[in-house]
């Protein structure tokens, strides 16, 4: 874009999970125009509507009395934002620039001399995104057998033995979504207990399909073409062992989308934004963080939505504030 | 959905890829797959911008695993690119339009 000069905007919100599109909703409504940059097509967590749009039945958002599909949650509440003429761009950030003010938003280009957008207040809604086990042949073999999405995948695995790594809600979650296709599916977990809540650990104990290989970590994974095998040792005692499946789903937790802000604001030594007082205030003055990216705690569709409308009042009040 | 891109079945697959004049782009898809969705827009606006350069052709894999099984394909959704019947490109999840296009720019 050449010479074009940046187009300011009161509100620019990054990212478009639950938390982005309730800012959007409530700045929208406040009358304050907001641009949403929503991100771009992807088969991680990274993309437009975030990590539900990798699920299938959320059944803990109120209001659902038999639940909803994540993507269909998404659709609904992007097209309630819209509806109030909230600004959506099918676009990713590329660089933040928080020391002048207005902020500076670089997207594509991040070289480019100047921002694309000048924000009088930002709203940071990047959420987070599935970690990877960093083991040999991941890489190599991610769409062969190995996968980081149930719901997509699944299906190519009918009458297979597949293993689920992970011992935390969604590693449960997707170990019981898989037993539809799967004969057997064996979850891997590197402690001797789970993480997962009561409710997704009684249902995973009572599947006659899951089975659980505790203290263990999974050093290799084997298959020319495709998955023919997974490399364990046991954490206790050392041994090494071989698992024959053909499908290695990984569900062993999530890291904050951080990178942007990194030396730009304060974040927790964990990667995570810190938020202050309770609201959701950051270390920069006019800059707001909800969702997962500040929440390492909670991490549920519906306190993001609650933050996200948090962020949307601290936002329309310190442009009163600042009599904008 | 774009009447420039067409449906592709287990019975036509061939016939419409090995006779095709210039490359096919196939995508393989399923109606419960979320990234599949995102991508159905990309692919309809690549379909109308590159008219005469490129075919796009929909497999949706729940009706059709012959020709699903037969390209081993294990993730959706997954984009083959075919010249003369024969894949010569293979991408695999959901990409933005820009990326997308990159990839198979060789064929363009």
């Amino acid at each position: 874009m050449p010479d074009a000069s940046p187009e300011r905007r009161k509100v620019v919100i990054v990212g478009s999970g639950p938390a982005g599109l309730t800012a959007a909703l409530y700045t929208a409504r406040a009358q304050l125009q907001p641009l949403v940059i929503e991100g771009e097509p992807s088969s991680t967590s990274d993309q437009p509507g975030g990590q539900l749009m990798l699920t299938t039945d959320v059944e803990n958002y109120p209001g659902f009395v038999d639940g909803v599909m994540g993507p269909d949650l998404m659709g609904m509440m992007r097209a309630q934002a819209l509806r109030f003429d909230a600004e959506l761009r099918t676009a990713k950030v590329s660089r933040l620039d928080l020391t002048p003010w207005p902020f500076e938003v670089w997207v594509g280009d991040p070289e480019a001399d100047q921002p694309t957008f000048r924000a009088d207040t930002l709203i940071i809604a990047t959420g987070a995104r599935s970690l990877m086990l960093g083991c040999p042949n991941e890489d190599r073999l991610l769409g062969y057998g190995v996968s980081t999405c149930a719901t997509c995948d699944g299906f190519f695995f009918r009458g297979q033995h597949i293993a689920v790594a992970g011992g935390g809600d969604s590693a449960m979650e997707e170990a019981n979504f898989l037993t539809r296709f799967a004969d057997k599916v064996t979850v891997i977990h590197r402690r001797d207990q789970l993480r997962a809540s009561k409710i997704m650990q009684e249902r995973a104990f009572a599947n006659p399909k899951i089975e659980f290989r505790w203290n263990s970590v999974i050093t290799d994974i084997m298959g020319d073409t495709k998955v023919a095998g997974l490399g364990l040792q046991d954490t206790v005692t050392g041994e090494a062992s071989q698992l024959d499946v053909t499908g290695l789903f990984v569900a062993i937790g999530h890291e904050p989308n951080s990178s942007l802000l990194k030396g730009q604001l304060e974040l927790q030594d964990n990667g995570y934004v810190r938020t202050f007082d309770g609201t959701t205030r950051t270390s920069v003055d006019g800059v707001f963080a909800c969702g997962d990216v500040q929440d390492d705690y909670y991490r549920q569709a519906v306190t993001s939505a609650g933050s996200g409308c948090m962020a949307a009042i601290d936002a329309e009040r310190w442009l009163e504030m600042k009599g904008e | 959905m774009s009447e420039k891109i067409e449906t592709l079945t287990d019975a036509t697959f061939d016939e419409h890829v090995k006779s095709s004049d210039v490359p096919v782009l196939v995508d393989f898809w399923a109606e419960w797959c979320g990234p599949c969705k995102m991508i159905s827009p990309v692919l309809e606006e690549i379909a109308e911008e590159q008219a005469g350069k490129i075919k796009i052709g929909k497999l949706n894999i729940d009706d059709n695993l012959d020709v699903t099984r037969r390209f081993d394909v294990m993730s959706i959704p997954t984009l083959i690119l075919f010249k003369d019947g024969e894949p010569q490109v293979r991408l695999i999840g959901a990409k933005p339009k820009g990326a997308l296009l990159e990839e198979i720019s060789a064929y363009l």
